[in-house]
């Protein structure tokens, strides 16, 4: 019997057994250049657990049909888990209707979609489309093909030398009524998590269609898009224990009702004749195709594992880490920590004084520790700073503080060995 | 570490500390700039030759990792007295020897960059200065890409 004053059971689910979360991860468990892997490039890219390395494993193996069409059984088989996935997400980003989860590739298809799906009917040469400094590529590419093709014009917020947007400047270039605002949620270069619904808030009061990069936030933070009320919210399952491949866009139901389809084909079809043809309802119209059904599966089993281990523990467990590694960090003689701002999620991006970023990741590769350097396909970032890159270690749920000691002695290394 | 050691030898770190011929060429007749989008490295290339096409001089900045840094100064030290016809057999034995193609057996200093060959993404950072030579040499004077 435990004492009354002993934790009592319903406080253990606080405790966070970051060992056991490791063994679901079969990649983890191996030696790299003869060192156990330390695998700190989540940001590119997170690792699968062995729930959904089974789950898409036992599609094919038991389910596999076509969607949408067989009257079989295993169609309906592999329509009810394709369209279980969607309801799982659903619940996940709180959207009222499974019409609003569109599948995708990922966020670089789902913000390409927006844009000229809403964006090229819409804009015409005096319109404004605003997007910030800290931008992916993939969130500003396609705003500026729209911008060539509709003749818009793209204005940028910039943010300060911690990585912090200005507020004050995004405000006054609000008051230019922009049509459409595309912002990053958590920028994947810098680390800062943006006050997202505070910025939808003000662009919608400018009258302005908002749409989210949550690329680098879905594996962070709890995401509510009723909460944020933005316009549309981009996100790849891949960077979230999911497979590669898909990736969901999520749209206010009465915009995507509106949109014409991005592609033409099957599945997003109702009727077609050579003289008219009428669409599928929302959200199949706009995915034309045979998709990606063991990717959706797949991404319905990462959204279970990740709400099951509880994404506020998650987040307080890489929070605590992201702490540990930025003290660590900062005390090495020589390390310029790249974005500091107040409000982060899962990335530490820095240079070494002396030392190449990619000399930096390839000595860092021989003693098993994997990151990420070069310019993280945000090169206005790296121009805001004044590097042409940097080293980037990006945090996932399964990563230690001893993986954090052992990226610090190796930085070590690198220092004594360029020194 | 004994494969990084291939890599990082001596020399290489001696060239990056201390790179040969860094600067601008005032009297260059040939000029190139060159950049490895992957790693964000930025090369520029100034050359000076005779008119019997003999590289009397070159000169090279820029910013660059290690190996970036040390091919592109131990290749000014190379092309220095050389022909543009050899120049151009010395690119292709050295691309061969890097991308394990060819042996690298006799070609000087610039074997210290053989070790190159085990690091597949690093092959770029190595060749960067030697496609800037060579687009330098045909007088191009847009910039070159390793992409």
């Amino acid at each position: 019997m435990s004492s009354r004053f002993e934790p009592t059971p319903a406080e253990a689910p606080t405790e966070y057994h970051v060992e056991r979360l490791r063994s679901d991860f079969p990649v983890l468990h191996q030696e790299v250049h003869g060192r156990p892997l330390v695998y700190l490039d989540n940001a590119a890219s997170a690792q699968k657990p062995e729930a959904v390395i089974e789950a898409v494993h036992h599609y094919y193996r038991h389910d596999h049909a076509n969607v949408h069409r067989g009257v079989h059984t295993l169609s309906e088989r592999a329509t009810a888990a394709f369209e279980g996935a969607r309801e799982k997400m659903r619940r996940f980003l709180n959207a009222r209707s499974i019409r609003e989860i569109v599948f995708v590739r990922g966020t670089t298809e789902a913000i390409n979609l927006v844009a000229q799906s809403y964006g090229r009917n819409r804009l015409a040469g005096e319109d404004e489309i605003l997007i910030t400094e800290m931008e992916h590529h993939s969130n500003i590419v396609p705003w500026q093909l729209l911008a060539g093709q509709t003749g818009a014009r793209l204005s940028v917020v910039p943010f300060d030398d911690a990585g912090v947007l200005d507020l004050a400047q995004y405000r006054r270039l609000l008051e230019r009524a922009p049509t459409i605002v595309a912002l990053t949620h958590v920028s994947n270069a810098l680390g800062t998590v943006n006050p997202i619904a505070e910025m939808v808030a003000l662009a919608r009061a400018a009258g302005a269609v908002v749409l989210v990069d949550g690329a680098q936030a879905a594996p962070h933070l709890g995401i509510d898009v009723q909460a944020i009320d933005c316009d549309f919210y981009a996100l790849s399952a891949h960077k979230m224990y999911g497979p590669t491949g898909i990736g969901v866009l999520y749209g206010r139901e009465a915009l995507l009702e509106a949109m014409p389809p991005y592609q033409g084909g099957g599945e997003m079809i109702k009727s077609v004749s050579f003289e008219q043809n009428v669409y599928a309802d929302l959200p199949h119209k706009f995915e034309a195709g045979t998709p990606h059904i063991a990717g959706a599966v797949g991404l319905g089993a990462a959204i279970d594992y990740v709400s099951d281990t509880g994404l506020d523990r998650i987040a307080r467990h890489e929070h605590d880490l992201l702490d540990y590694a930025t003290q660590a960090l900062a005390a090495v003689d020589g390390v310029h920590l790249i974005g500091t701002a107040p409000e982060k999620a899962g990335i530490v991006s820095f240079t070494l004084e002396g030392v190449h970023p990619h000399d930096i990741a390839t000595v860092l590769d021989h003693e098993g520790i994997a990151v990420r350097a070069g310019h993280h396909c945000a090169m206005p970032v790296m121009r805001h700073f004044g590097v042409a890159a940097t080293v980037r270690a990006s945090l996932g749920l399964y990563n230690t503080r001893a993986e954090i000691d052992a990226l610090v002695t190796a930085i070590d290394a690198v220092k004594r060995m360029f020194a | 570490m004994s494969s990084l050691r291939d890599l990082y030898q001596e020399v290489i770190f001696d060239h990056n500390r201390n790179p040969r011929n860094r600067g601008s060429l005032e009297q260059a007749n040939r000029f190139a700039e060159g950049v490895n989008p992957l790693c964000g490295d930025h090369l520029r290339l100034y050359m000076l030759v005779d008119d019997e096409g003999v590289i009397r001089d070159v000169a090279f900045q820029g910013q660059g990792c290690a190996i970036s840094t040390a091919s592109a100064s131990i290749m000014t030290e190379t092309l220095k007295g050389k022909t543009e016809e050899e120049a151009h057999r010395c690119f292709k034995r050295f691309h061969a020897m890097v991308t394990g193609e060819g042996d690298g057996a006799d070609m000087g200093k610039l074997e210290v960059l053989a070790g190159v060959r085990q690091y597949p993404t690093r092959v770029k950072c190595a060749t960067l200065a030697w496609h800037t030579a060579e687009a330098a040499l045909r007088q191009k004077h847009e910039r070159v890409t390793t992409e």
